[in-house]
């Protein structure tokens, strides 16, 4: 093989590989589904506004057909009992489905505290849902990539592709992740990015009636959630796994779990 | 009911949809795996290092390696929600995720095992051919086996000095290759545990080499347990066979269990178990002296929860008591014998601990989960992740020994490398 054979095979080898690649390009449903660095959803939850009515986990179920009576929940409602001794008490019985009924306390195993008013030094509510981390070990973990980052920042999971190795749920350090009871995947809240990405709030927002959640764009200098993200005091959850949550927090405070 | 919530008991403040999600068959994972990798180690330290004295039990436990390599999946795939998808683990590998890694990692191992076996055996099928082509009544069995034999040699019939020299040097080279990839293979499954950020007891770089060293161990204590076994087998077959053929030979000429390969290959078991301790140590020691905010809880399941299983079962069992058996003066086969059996459930109670006791306190750290063993299953689910699922595991690899026995012979006979 001459020089000049040689040049022209190479060419031909190149290309061959460049076609594939590019092919694969095209049809990268990160960059397809939402290739716009314009947009990057975050969500803010006001700790002070709750009231722990439970109507967001209810919304959250009928629109993410989560089994309605299934103990498992995209998104979840935590009360918290801090008494003056300093101990703290917390619970979220049918992860708040149905609100907070009873001044009792939730233990597990069937057994409930009553905490008697004159003990309390001060009880909250705080909802969780999926952080949509920025740097998620989630996708980092998952063997299929069946989790995924979108461009604007949501995590998704892909039903069809994930082989439901729970290594996700295992790798997750805010414990949002489950198995949903019917598909056998991976589930978790995904902001309604059925929703957003159709220019709605997602259900949970949509169903507080005390203006606890909001949903927003943090490229968007003019969106409320990024004001108060950029100008108030916010607070993220377990900073120290380097996740970099994007669900902030007024009202957070050091007993949050 | 959701998956976990059939086992898992609640105490105290845990997330809602924290479950123990990793079961039984996760902690039959990494035993497997440990099993393999041991059981290579062990027949390369005759190859690689030439410890002679472990010429007999090295063509067993490489034999053995290569009947628990398929099981090494298994209880993965019996725990995925979605097995038949298993696949696309490899069709789409992820490779930020370590146990994508997996497939990859196991393919390569398993044919570097396979061609080793074929550099051992090959001397040996060739021979077995001739001397089957010679036979005229020959059984069906015997004609099966040559031409399994024939088909196996692929092609590679020179037996001449030199070829079986060459491989040896074959059986060398890939054994020597082999150490490291059967490590990789296991420390990547400390890996899997030991990178996963959320979970406080997990999270140590040292768990790959903790993984690896009672790897080690538990391999080469069943080797040891296996060999003495088969020869006991052996030996009983022969005497009822002789009962009614005294032509054949008598139990004392096939040789029972040799003590001093025993002995030796103890040696070995006990020097990476005193590795696998003192790691394990340091790991406990140095959580308690940095007490890092996940220091409390995990106090709370060490010390409190799981005290009996860690320290009465697993340091005390698994650990103390085989050691001291070993190492008092005048080791006897049946103190070998109660010996490995401890170590060996001592590894499996520290795979348990890893992966159970890593689920038993909630990401919270304000809660504790607890798993009932499935025993007597109601369903499909909590067969698999239950007793019997594991018990069906476990005796897998015995099925395909005894198979693969029959093709590659053991022991005795005449000697192919
Ligand atoms: S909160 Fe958990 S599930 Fe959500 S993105 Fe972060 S790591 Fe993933
Ligand atoms: S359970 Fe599904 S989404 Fe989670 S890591 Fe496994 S394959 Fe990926």
């Amino acid at each position: 093989m001459d020089r000049r054979e040689f040049l022209k095979r190479s060419m031909l080898v190149v290309a061959g590989l460049a076609v594939p690649a590019a092919a694969l390009e095209l049809i990268d449903p990160e960059r397809l589904l939402a290739a716009r660095p314009e947009l990057r959803w975050a969500f803010l939850v006001d700790a002070y506004a709750c009231v722990g009515c439970g109507f967001c986990v209810k919304a959250c179920k009928l629109e993410n057909e989560v089994p309605y009576d299934a103990n498992v929940s995209r998104t979840w409602v935590e009360r918290y009992v801090v008494k003056r001794d300093g101990s703290v008490l917390i619970d979220s019985p049918r992860a708040a489905r149905d609100g907070f009924t009873t001044g009792k306390i939730e233990l597990g195993e069937g057994k409930y505290a009553e905490v008697p008013a004159g003990e309390i030094e001060k009880s909250f509510f705080v909802p969780k849902l999926c952080n949509q981390c920025e740097n998620p070990p989630c996708v980092q973990v998952c063997p299929v990539g069946a989790t995924y980052q979108t461009a604007d920042g949501v995590v998704l999971v892909d039903r069809k592709w994930c082989i439901g190795c729970g290594y996700c749920i295992m790798g997750c350090p805010y414990g949002v992740r489950f198995f949903h009871p019917v598909h056998h995947v991976a589930e978790k809240c995904n902001f309604c990015y059925h929703r957003i990405s159709r220019g709605m709030k997602s259900a949970c927002v949509d169903a507080c009636p005390f203006g606890a959640r909001k949903i927003g764009n943090l490229r968007d200098p003019d969106d409320p959630v990024t004001k108060t993200v950029l100008a108030g005091r916010v607070g993220i959850l377990k900073e120290e796994y380097g996740t970099k949550p994007q669900v902030y927090y007024v009202g957070l405070t050091r007993e949050v779990r | 009911m959701v998956h976990g919530e059939a086992w898992t008991v609640k105490e105290l403040f845990v997330y809602p949809n924290e479950y123990i999600y990793w079961t039984i068959q996760i902690v039959m994972y990494p035993f497997l795996t440990g099993l393999v990798a041991g059981a290579f180690v062990l027949s390369s330290l005759y190859h690689v290092f030439g410890v002679k004295q472990l010429k007999e039990i090295a063509r067993f436990s490489l034999v053995f390696s290569f009947a628990l390599l398929p099981c090494a999946p298994m209880p993965l795939l019996l725990h995925l929600q979605q097995p038949l998808r298993n696949h696309h683990v490899l069709m789409t590998p992820h490779f930020t995720s370590a146990i994508a890694a997996f497939g990859i990692v196991f393919i390569t191992y398993g044919m570097i095992v396979a061609s080793e076996l074929w550099f051992v055996y090959r001397g040996h099928f060739v021979a077995t051919v001739h001397v089957l082509r010679e036979k005229r009544d020959r059984t069906l069995q015997e004609t099966g086996l040559m031409r399994l034999y024939s088909l196996l040699v692929l092609g590679a019939w020179d037996v001449s000095h030199h070829a079986l020299e060459q491989d040896e040097k074959g059986v060398k080279v890939l054994a020597g290759v082999g150490i490291p990839v059967a490590c990789f293979l296991h420390g990547y499954a400390g890996f899997i545990f030991g990178s996963v950020k959320a979970n406080a007891l997990w999270m140590t770089p040292l768990m790959p080499v903790i993984f690896i060293c009672s790897a080690v161990v538990s391999g080469i204590a069943l080797c040891i347990l296996t060999y003495i076994a088969t020869m006991e087998i052996r030996k009983l077959m022969a005497a009822w066979r002789r009962r009614e053929n005294p032509a054949l030979p008598s139990p004392t000429d096939l040789g029972g269990v040799e003590e001093n390969v025993v002995r030796m290959t103890s040696r070995y078991l006990v020097m990476f178990l005193i590795l696998a301790i003192t790691l394990e140590l340091l790991d406990l020691i140095f959580r308690g002296y940095t007490a890092v905010k996940s220091w409390d809880i995990l106090r709370s399941v060490i010390y409190g929860k799981d005290f009996t299983a860690i320290f009465v079962l697993q340091y005390g069992l698994g650990n103390l008591v085989p050691f001291v058996l070993f190492l008092l003066p005048g080791l006897t086969v049946r103190r070998a014998v109660v010996g490995t059996i401890l170590v060996l459930f001592g590894v499996f109670m520290m795979r348990w601990n890893v992966v159970i006791g890593g689920q038993a306190f909630s990401a919270s750290f304000a809660g504790f989960m607890h798993y009932h063993l499935p025993i007597w299953p109601h369903d499909f689910e909590t067969f698999k992740e239950g007793l019997f699922g594991a018990l069906a595991v476990g005796a897998v690899p015995f099925v395909f020994f005894v198979i693969l026995a029959r093709i590659f012979p053991v022991f005795g006979q005449r000697d192919s490398h």
